[in-house]
């Protein structure tokens, strides 16, 4: 217990980094997503493909993988950035795939009116798609986009196998230098991971509530 | 006699194998209030649905003051925001209050400044009989409020001709006169209208033309007076008998 209270700190610093891995990847994923969904419900049937072909690749592919590619596939091409950022980009793409399901799922949610009232004022699609369907959309899919953006808290700790402090890497390094006290750090790794979730999980049963208003 | 407003001419269209609309010829004069009857299924909505390209169709062409309706794109935006929509469910935009549902196509499609378009919203809004209502949501609406925002919306686009598919069919009785009330106003001011309904005391009051349809035909047509008192087909007689005897 004391080989935890003692390094609280280092814990504190690496969740930290989970932290700001989860939110830039969330933002990430959340723009990336929408595109994609949008791109599937275009009237464009190669942006349709495409779409589709994005979220059956990635969301069909072990993290891991995603994650070889980018940090030793996009050297190869000569894209070199920081390996936090390698992360981040990892993160964001996987979780896209899965952001453009609930989405698309959202959108198909919202009545086929609301976009033929929305294109009879002569609204274009794209004026369509961001003033009436997504807003309407969003407030339908929050719960998935809850379970979606907690399972990237979690996805974080693969980063750990990838050069990137967070907090599978402050457990491990506190692991090595206190051999006896491994599960008290494992359970207390444990432990900040789900303080985070429940975390979460509040802010988006308070941004349900948020959302419902007016309806 | 300045040419028409509106020409449909040799319209059809299929849903599958269905032949929906055969062979429609329709034209509607400026100022001219026409509405269009018949049994359910007779293909009178996907009519009214054509005219601003909501459904496409298969063979002949649409022109709307001169202009053949173009295919998707800007150009099919720019000759809907046009063409005033009124539909059979309402279709406000259900996170919007009242006034956002009117202001928001003149701001985003016409560019008027915001300020303008609430003060025009709220006047067409008073015309139509629920300005008291403006900053409420659709859903906090009874259905004959939310159609009257509904055409208010229409007419915040300053369009050239209003449709309106079966405006009355989705409220209960009571309030489907303050909607007939509003469009019958509308039919006053010279407003170019076609009307798809089953409301035959608006057709009596209101139009210029009876368009009767059966089976994706227009089988005949003609003043109110004519049609009700001495329709010429036994299809349209077969179908007065039956809604006018009670």
């Amino acid at each position: 217990m004391d080989a935890v209270l003692d390094n609280l700190d280092v814990f504190v610093e690496g969740f930290t980094s989970t932290v700001s891995l989860t939110l830039l990847a969330a933002v990430g994923a959340l723009l990336l997503g929408t595109l994609i969904a949008a791109m599937r419900v275009s009237p464009v049937p190669p942006l349709r493909w495409a779409g589709a072909a994005y979220v059956h690749l990635v969301r069909n592919t072990p993290l891991t993988v995603v994650f070889f590619l980018v940090f030793f596939g996009l050297p190869e091409v000569d894209v070199k950035l920081p390996f936090f950022r390698f992360a981040v980009l990892a993160l964001s793409l996987y979780t896209a795939a899965f952001v453009a399901e609930a989405v698309r799922s959202g959108i198909n949610s919202v009545a086929a009116g609301q976009a033929e009232a929305s294109r009879s004022i002569g609204m274009t699609f794209f004026q369509t798609l961001r003033l009436v369907v997504l807003p309407q959309a969003f407030a339908n899919i929050v719960p998935p986009l809850a379970s979606i953006f907690i399972a990237l808290l979690k996805n974080t700790s693969i980063a750990s196998a990838f050069f990137t402090f967070e907090g599978i890497q402050a457990m491990n390094r506190l692991i090595a230098a206190n051999g006896d006290a491994v599960i008290a750090i494992i359970l207390a790794a444990a432990a900040g991971y789900l303080a985070l979730a429940l975390l979460a999980s509040a802010a988006f049963g308070q941004l349900e509530r948020v959302v419902r208003v007016g309806r | 006699m300045s040419e028409p407003l509106v020409v449909l001419s040799g319209v059809n269209k299929h849903f599958g194998a269905l032949h929906v609309l055969k062979d429609i010829d329709l034209s509607v004069a400026r100022g001219e209030v026409v509405v269009v009857i018949g049994p359910s299924g007779s293909g009178k909505s996907t009519l009214c649905r054509t005219i601003n390209r909501l459904e496409t169709i298969d063979t002949g062409t649409i022109t709307i003051d001169g202009v053949p309706i173009p295919a998707e794109g800007k150009q099919l935006a720019e000759l809907r925001s046009k063409v005033g929509m009124v539909f059979q469910s309402f279709n406000l935009f259900a996170h919007k209050t009242v006034l956002q549902n009117v202001t928001l196509g003149p701001v985003k499609v016409k560019g008027v400044k915001k300020g303008a378009a609430e003060t025009r919203g709220r006047e067409l809004l008073e015309r139509v009989g629920i300005a008291s209502q403006a900053d409420k949501y659709p859903a906090q609406l009874s259905g004959g409020q939310q159609q009257r925002v509904a055409i208010a919306r229409a007419l915040a686009m300053d369009p050239m001709v209003m449709l309106f598919d079966e405006p009355t069919s989705a409220l209960d009785p009571e309030m489907i006169n303050e909607v007939l009330d509003v469009m019958t106003s509308l039919a006053k001011t010279g407003m170019t209208m076609i009307v798809v309904t089953h409301e035959m005391g608006f057709a009596r009051r209101a139009a210029d033309r009876v368009v009767f349809m059966d089976h994706g035909q227009i089988v005949e047509q003609g003043t109110p007076e004519a049609f009700f008192s001495a329709p010429e087909s036994d299809r349209a007689k077969d179908f007065l008998s039956k809604i006018l005897s009670h």
